[in-house]
């Protein structure tokens, strides 16, 4: 398999074989940390404990399609990266050394193979997420076209999960490209349940949003109260399209989802998402793809609003950035746009392209499609830019070194 | 037989451009590949076992979409990378 070394490092790189500093005490103090994926390869973006100065680590695979780098914060080491190339087929890499070495997945995730011609392929995966505390191997990841797959051995060998991937229902679910998003139809927001590491929720786009009680064996909807495009059947998950669902880790009974068509939360055990997005401005709406919790504060949680009027521009409003939050789950919004540009700026965030760190106050991060790196080390109250010139953003992603 | 093995493949061959594989198909021949370089298989075919997009393998010159093609040990094969546009 492919190993790959570390990319030459640019004038303003600096390595990264040393992610922990030692206090005057002696003991290692986890470091701040931004992955960075891009569209044309993944960096490594290291804070000082301050977070005020950010230093970048990268190209890592240069040219390379990187939909999602993610760190394993049950050891604080492990990177797992799902990359593709314009040429070349899917595949996931794997560090355990901060990025110095890459090794590829032995077996990345694949489709069961089906003689009668109607199998389906891995475009790219899209979307990692490491499984629950007590399940230290054990990674989930979402495919595009949407599919569901695991590994138990860290990263290195992926297997079809539950039974999704060649269900009947699901299939029509999944719909056709067509119907999924301009990059192809993905399965994003795999969510684990922190006190239950059967109980887990995913979103496709489209497909709706689903939840499993029993480890992944089955699945039911969970669409009751979203609202879909107008003339589409709201009954039917295939015209469901949530863009990012989290849960709150401080009260895993809630979660909020920027969807298609607004902000909802929904408090379990009730089942029916109520549309929190009506309360921000008429001006701004509640279209986006981001959606970000507070670690520590149920209620608190920011949105990245995008222009989803007429044409779907897909662009901040009016070329006017602003990261919006509430501090009382959705009952008011304020704006938070202190150190954003005040006009033309006419980037987009992404799904995966926001993300809060575990710090107090907490870290606000996001990337845009025009490569720049945003932070705030307050709750989104100032904005400074800490990273420009990369290219077309796709994830970021905040986490500790150890 | 000699395989060309295009750039985007080539950290799977230590940076070797030209290789030796052996088979009397050209599926067989990339299994030797795989054999030689494992994982260089599936960025080239997917799991359906259908050539990738923008892989495309030409038998001294002419160009093959059939993984059951004959092969012989004098022939040629060069991997190409197809455009795949910005």
């Amino acid at each position: 398999m492919a190993q790959q070394k570390r990319a030459v490092a640019t004038g303003t790189t600096k390595g990264s074989s040393q992610p922990a500093t030692r206090s005057r005490a002696g003991r290692a103090r986890p470091r701040a940390v931004l992955l960075v994926a891009t569209r044309k390869g993944a960096w490594l973006l290291h804070g000082d404990a301050s977070r005020r100065r950010w230093q970048l680590d990268g190209p890592h695979f240069l040219g390379h399609v990187i939909h999602h780098l993610v760190l394993d914060p049950r050891d604080g080491r492990t990177l797992l990266a799902a990359a593709k190339t314009g040429h070349l087929g899917p595949t996931v890499f794997r560090s355990t050394d901060f990025g110095r070495t890459w090794k590829e997945a032995a077996r990345p995730p694949a489709f069961a193979r089906r003689d009668d011609g109607s199998g389906r392929s891995v475009d790219h995966t899209f979307w990692l997420t490491p499984a629950h505390a007590s399940q230290p191997d054990v990674w989930y990841a979402g495919t595009s076209p949407q599919g569901l797959f695991r590994s138990d051995d860290g990263g290195v060998t992926w297997a079809p999960f539950s039974t999704i991937n060649d269900d009947p229902q699901y299939l029509k679910w999944f719909g056709t490209v067509q119907d999924g998003t301009p990059d192809g139809p993905k399965l994003h927001s795999i969510i684990v349940d922190p006190r239950d590491p059967r109980h887990l929720y995913f979103g496709m786009s489209g497909g709706g949003v689903h939840e499993s009680v029993d480890g992944g064996a089955t699945f039911r909807t969970l669409i009751d109260g979203l609202d879909v495009v107008e003339g589409f059947p709201r009954d039917d998950p295939t015209v469901h399209d949530p863009h990012c669902i989290r849960m709150c880790p401080s009260n895993p009974n809630r979660l909020y989802q920027q969807n298609h068509c607004g902000i909802y939360r929904l408090d379990r055990p009730a089942t029916r998402w109520e549309r929190i997005g009506l309360k921000m401005p008429r001006k701004v709406g509640d279209i986006g793809f981001n959606m970000v919790v507070h670690p520590r504060n149920a209620d608190v949680a920011w949105v990245l609003p995008m222009d989803g009027q007429t044409v779907w521009p897909r662009t901040s409003p009016e070329g006017k950035p602003a990261v919006y939050g509430t501090r009382n789950a959705g009952r008011t919004w304020q704006r938070l746009d202190q150190g954003l540009p005040l006009q033309q700026a006419w980037w987009t965030v992404k799904r995966q392209a926001m993300c809060a760190d575990a710090g107090d106050p907490v870290g606000l991060y996001f990337g845009t499609t025009s490569g720049e790196i945003w932070a705030s080390r307050d709750e989104g109250g100032q904005w400074k830019c800490v990273a420009r010139g990369l290219p077309e953003i796709y994830a970021v992603e905040a986490g500790s070194l150890r | 037989m000699k395989v060309l093995i295009p750039s985007p493949l080539r950290s799977y061959t230590a940076d070797r451009t030209w290789v030796e594989a052996s088979g009397s198909t050209l599926a067989e021949v990339i299994a030797d590949l795989e054999r030689q370089f494992p994982g260089i298989r599936f960025r080239m075919i997917d799991e359906q076992e259908r050539m990738r997009r923008h892989v495309r393998f030409f038998v001294d010159g002419e160009q093959t979409f059939d993984l059951a093609r004959p092969m012989a040990p004098a022939e040629e094969l060069c991997i190409v990378q197809a455009l795949s546009g910005g």
